[in-house]
């Protein structure tokens, strides 16, 4: 219990996936204009993290990990099936963001208006497939602890999204010279950010 | 019938090559189409990986492009970002095996982020934007140009953090012990990931100041 609260509170702030890993960054510059946007958008990846995580860890673990297959029979133990990694991974993805699309076009029409082509390209995002593989590269030891890492990933992200929208909504009265107006400013201020959350470094727990 | 011959055009005519210079700077992928940011961050704090990730890039676009060009009149309009996520991860599980197989410690530096190429914007970018409306040998230069825009964005961006981060280029040290006797340190910061964000800031920055027609309004 100790360990998942451990990688849960890592993930969010000192894994955080924009700060630390850049992923998910073109997303992030993208659709970070506007506050409501960024919550629907940050939200949606949440969502979709919090489930391929897990599903990917059990794909991993009993199919593509080597020896994974001997469940099915000791002829199997030696099979390597992970070099079929990207491709599974990428279908889960594939798969759920449709899902995640279709709801929010049953719920919430106005939020699948105004993020538009940025939900199904959520499937794209670096930092799904990224969250998936990290957790294939780190070898957690559980389902539990692989949902925390999800989830704490996607909680990340969205805190790093709706901070720096709120931020350029602010920007936009402020004097900002011409050449770095909007996209070098957005990078500059969320190097800063990144320095701020370097911080958390410091966490044991 | 009447119908004439459309003129080929020749194979390095200025619009030819001109797919392969436009992405060097008014069209570049990084600082312009806002596309491929990740990987540009995060393999850049030495030189050598940032090269290694470059030529992979551009293997994959280059070879990604012309198959979906060869492809494009056949694709179903609903499928076709699954028939363009499968030649990409084709082609990175390609590039990631060689890699692991001739040049494995830089493949581990690299770690995820060869598998990330899959996700990586430039690639569906183009692929949607160009491949998908253009034939074979000019969605060959798109992809071409473009790999190279972004590799030379990753060079620059990677040669200043290697430079002032760990006094060295290409692991070798150009740093005289000199500079290092007289009180000279490295700036570790240069190495930690916020100074490549800061880094790509201040590039946008000089970027638009030389091409006023870039900045936003």
């Amino acid at each position: 219990m100790q360990e998942i609260f451990n990688i849960f509170i890592k993930s969010i702030f000192v894994d955080n996936m924009v700060f630390a890993y850049f992923l998910g960054m073109c997303s992030y510059l993208a659709v970070s204009k506007t506050v409501n946007t960024s919550v629907g958008l940050g939200l949606a990846v949440v969502f979709v993290l919090g489930i391929t995580v897990p599903v990917d860890y059990l794909l991993n673990e009993y199919i593509l990990k080597p020896g994974a297959l001997s469940w099915a029979g000791a002829e199997f133990a030696d099979v390597d099936l992970s070099f079929l990694s990207f491709i599974l991974f990428i279908a889960i993805i594939a798969s759920m963001v449709q899902l995640v699309e279709m709801i929010v076009e049953k719920f919430s029409p106005s939020l699948y208006a105004s993020l538009g082509i940025f939900l199904p390209l959520i499937a794209v995002n670096c930092a799904i497939l990224g969250g998936s593989l990290f957790m294939q590269e780190r070898d957690y030891q559980s389902v539990g602890q692989a949902t925390a890492f999800g989830l704490g990933s996607g909680i990340g992200w969205f805190l790093a999204i709706v901070g720096i929208a709120a931020i350029r909504e602010k920007i936009r009265y402020s004097n900002v010279p011409p050449a770095l107006r909007g996209l070098g400013i957005t990078f500059i201020i969320t190097g800063l950010m990144g320095i701020a959350f370097m911080s958390f470094l410091g966490i044991k727990l | 019938m009447g119908a004439e011959k459309k003129e080929r055009e020749p194979m390095f005519s200025p619009k030819n090559l001109k797919l392969v210079t436009k992405p060097l700077n008014l069209n570049n992928p990084i600082t312009v189409q806002v596309l491929g940011i990740c990987s540009a961050l995060a393999v850049t704090a030495k030189l050598k990986p940032a090269i290694v990730m470059s030529i992979s890039v551009m293997v994959v676009l280059a070879a990604s492009n012309v198959v979906v060009s060869l492809l494009r009149n056949g694709i179903p309009q609903r499928i076709r970002i699954i028939v363009q996520l499968v030649v990409i991860a084709t082609m990175v599980i390609l590039v990631d095996q060689v890699l692991k197989a001739f040049v494995y410690d830089i493949s581990k530096q690299l770690s995820v982020f060869v598998g990330l190429i899959i996700t990586n914007c430039i690639l569906m970018g183009r692929l949607e934007a160009f491949a998908m409306g253009n034939k074979p040998w000019p969605a060959f230069l798109d992809g071409i140009g473009n790999a190279l825009g972004y590799g030379l964005i990753l060079i620059i961006i990677a040669f200043f953090r290697e430079l002032f981060g760990s006094g060295t280029l290409f692991d070798y040290q150009v740093i005289p012990q000199a500079l290092y006797d007289i009180g000279y340190k490295n700036n570790g910061l240069m190495i930690l990931p916020p100074m490549a964000l800061i880094t790509v800031g201040v590039i946008i920055w000089i970027q638009r100041n030389r091409n006023r027609e870039l900045i936003e309004k």
